[in-house]
């Protein structure tokens, strides 16, 4: 399942409701990304999330479905926020469950890997130093490369 | 044709979106990429280094030979940033 939304979450409330009443789960694994302070020795002040509206849901159900194909998966949660976020503020929750939790850790961590690399989201982080779009890292391309399947 | 531009390739061409009818020549990315730099200075800034833009084409990721036809949404934005 994946959502996209402006408003806030609340992870408890979102797993509770996802594993309700499967008794075939016996292991949970999740992911929550915050707004940092702080970039590039700059102070960040609020950061503002763009998306393509369309692409990103469309794009969301590809990635969560590979990681179904891939991996046991009882269930599976990702959602994104889009807006004006502040220091702290959630932006992301990433959810799997599965009998057992080596394929909620790996599900877990490949959807946020690529996540990271496919979904068409961009930071505009707004910091002392005026407004600046963040650019990608090549540490998020390699993280997503490892899973890779040749 | 529907072109949509994201994060700093909008700031860049001064356009979040614009209805356009390229000449017939243009049958792929990379024909409407070339096209596009000469509509204004922003956008031959915007679209000076295809390293650093993605493109999709009717909601997909496509590279610079795939074709486009006069229906198709294609949108160009930088590599992104979310998580």
């Amino acid at each position: 399942m994946i959502r996209i939304q402006e408003e806030d979450f609340d992870p408890g409330a979102e797993i509770e409701r996802l594993v309700a009443g499967n008794r075939k789960v016996g292991g949970v694994a999740s992911f929550i990304g915050l707004v940092r302070d702080e970039a590039g020795g700059a102070r960040v002040g609020a950061m503002t999330l763009e998306h393509y509206a369309g692409m990103t849901e469309k794009e969301l159900e590809r990635i969560d479905a590979e990681a179904h194909k891939r991996w046991p998966l009882e269930a599976s949660l990702i959602i994104h926020r889009h807006g004006r976020l502040a220091p702290g503020e959630r932006i992301v929750l990433v959810v799997t469950a599965s009998a057992h939790r080596q394929a909620a850790f790996d599900a877990c961590q490949f959807l946020i890997d690529w996540l990271k690399t496919r979904a068409p989201f961009w930071k505009l982080e707004d910091t002392e130093a005026g407004e600046k779009w963040v650019e990608a890292r090549g540490a998020d391309d390699a993280a997503a490369a490892r899973w890779r399947e040749d | 044709m529907k072109i949509l531009y994201f994060a700093w390739l909008k700031s860049r061409t001064g356009v979040g979106e614009e209805e356009l009818t390229p000449p017939e020549s243009v049958t792929d990315v990379g024909g409407l990429i070339a096209w596009l730099r000469g509509r204004s200075p922003g956008h031959a800034k915007a679209l000076a280094d295809m390293d650093v833009v993605r493109v999709a084409v009717n909601q997909d990721y496509a590279g610079l030979d795939h074709p486009v036809s006069p229906d198709d949404e294609i949108a160009l934005f930088p590599p992104v940033t979310g998580g």
